[in-house]
């Protein structure tokens, strides 16, 4: 019997979470009149927070992957003589999977975790109780602009990320391994497609975005106000978000390019 | 002067990612040099169109002038049609033209080769919606080893 009351219990939980989650970005998003003359100082602050910072691990990581793709990707066609098309292959795989999907997993690991803390510890040193003593809406003053800054800046991040990756596939491939120039980039360019394959990409990675960014500010609003509380929260942002996105990224693609 | 500092940096930010968007439209898409013009509608019956694919390229000695819009099977005698979009740029092809379809390479993409035909006060000039009668199918490496056998076989 106690078995059984642990998994109604333990599903009561998951669904009582979930119906917070989702009054949290309620009101986050619509919780009384938008006022752009207040929120825009804090909404370019957190682009600053989640976009700016995030940069350099991004545009890292988009320049050795692409290299390694490019790598790898060779030493594969040459053997079928089909060198030529590693300006294809790098780019597709950046821009429809890549991009978005490591972006996000970076992301999650480098902003959403933040974000999770900084609001967890707002509500255990109770600043976000204080905001509402002072009659402000912490979900419209502290968690609507980190949501914004997170959808609007992940996909930059990623059509950063690709851009810097099929510049790195060009640094390997035709300046290291010897592609010729021209064919890199034109059959690259026969075989990319603006609608299908780079919105497609932006698409997948405003998804990302979404989740990442409401799974992060939530866990963090939700958080144990404890010091352990907040360790866990943190945990449980990254590991969700990379599930989330893993799995979402699977559903859009078998959408987008499964036919 | 902090809060400066951070609106620049995030104005360069959002600068750099339109910038990025620009660069893969551009330089890796090549979005606006191609199907973004005018264009008009031929359609051409084949008795095999081998690995056509939609979107695949029509041709003029190398030049690109349209691409395949559609491809479906005529329900009247089972032979595919495809429906192709030119350029409103090429608009004066005789329709003595004639269609085949090539590959690139050995193992490349299969394309649509548009060879123009003669022009004479006959000959009209093909306009939205005309067929393409001259057209050449695809060649199909296991028919093309098929017959090599058979004449191989035959020699004997």
């Amino acid at each position: 019997m106690d078995k059984i009351q642990q998994l109604g219990r333990h599903t009561l939980d998951r669904f009582s979470a979930v119906g917070r989650a989702t009054y949290l970005l309620i009101g986050a998003l619509f919780g009384g009149r938008p006022n752009l003359v207040k929120g825009f100082p804090l909404f370019v602050k957190q682009l600053y927070v989640v976009g700016v910072l995030s940069l350099v691990i991004i545009l890292v990581s988009g320049l050795f992957i692409g290299m390694v793709l490019a790598l790898q990707g060779y030493t594969v066609l040459i053997d079928y003589g089909a060198e030529d098309s590693l300006g294809p292959m790098v780019s597709l795989a950046l821009l429809r999977e890549l991009g978005p999907v490591v972006t996000a997993l970076l992301f999650a690991g480098r902003a959403g975790s933040a974000l999770t803390a900084e609001i967890g510890l707002m509500k255990a040193t109770e600043q976000l109780s204080s905001l509402e003593m002072m009659a402000v809406d912490p979900l419209r003053r502290v968690v609507a602009p980190r949501f914004w800054a997170g959808v609007v800046s992940m996909p930059l991040l990623a059509l950063l990320f690709s851009s810097v990756g099929i510049l790195g596939g060009h640094i390997v491939g035709v300046e290291w391994l010897g592609v010729d120039h021209g064919s890199f980039w034109s059959i690259m360019q026969a075989s990319v497609d603006f609608k299908d394959d780079i919105m497609n990409g932006v698409i997948k990675s405003l998804v990302f975005a979404f989740v990442c960014t409401w799974i992060a500010l939530f866990r963090g609003y939700d958080a144990v106000p404890t010091s352990e509380g907040i360790s866990t929260a943190t945990t449980q942002t990254v590991v969700q978000s990379s599930l989330a996105v893993l799995g979402l990224d699977f559903v859009l693609t078998a959408l987008m390019f499964g036919n | 002067m902090t809060s400066r500092k951070v609106e620049i940096s995030v104005g360069f930010f959002v600068a750099l990612g339109i910038a990025a968007l620009i660069f893969l439209a551009l330089k890796v898409a090549s979005a606006g040099v191609t199907g973004s013009g005018e264009t008009y509608t031929i359609h051409a019956k084949f008795d095999n169109i081998g690995g056509l694919k939609v979107r695949s390229s029509v041709k003029v000695g190398g030049v690109i002038v349209g691409r395949v819009e559609s491809i479906h099977l005529d329900p009247e005698d089972y032979a595919p049609v495809a429906t192709l979009a030119i350029d409103t740029q090429y608009d004066n092809f005789p329709d003595t033209s004639s269609l085949s379809i090539l590959t690139s390479g050995l193992l490349g993409e299969q394309y649509l080769g548009l060879e123009p035909g003669f022009i004479d006060e006959t000959v009209e000039i093909l306009g939205n919606g005309d067929y393409i009668e001259d057209t050449k199918s695809a060649l199909v490496l296991e028919e093309l080893i098929g017959q090599f056998l058979f004449s191989q076989g035959n020699d004997d």
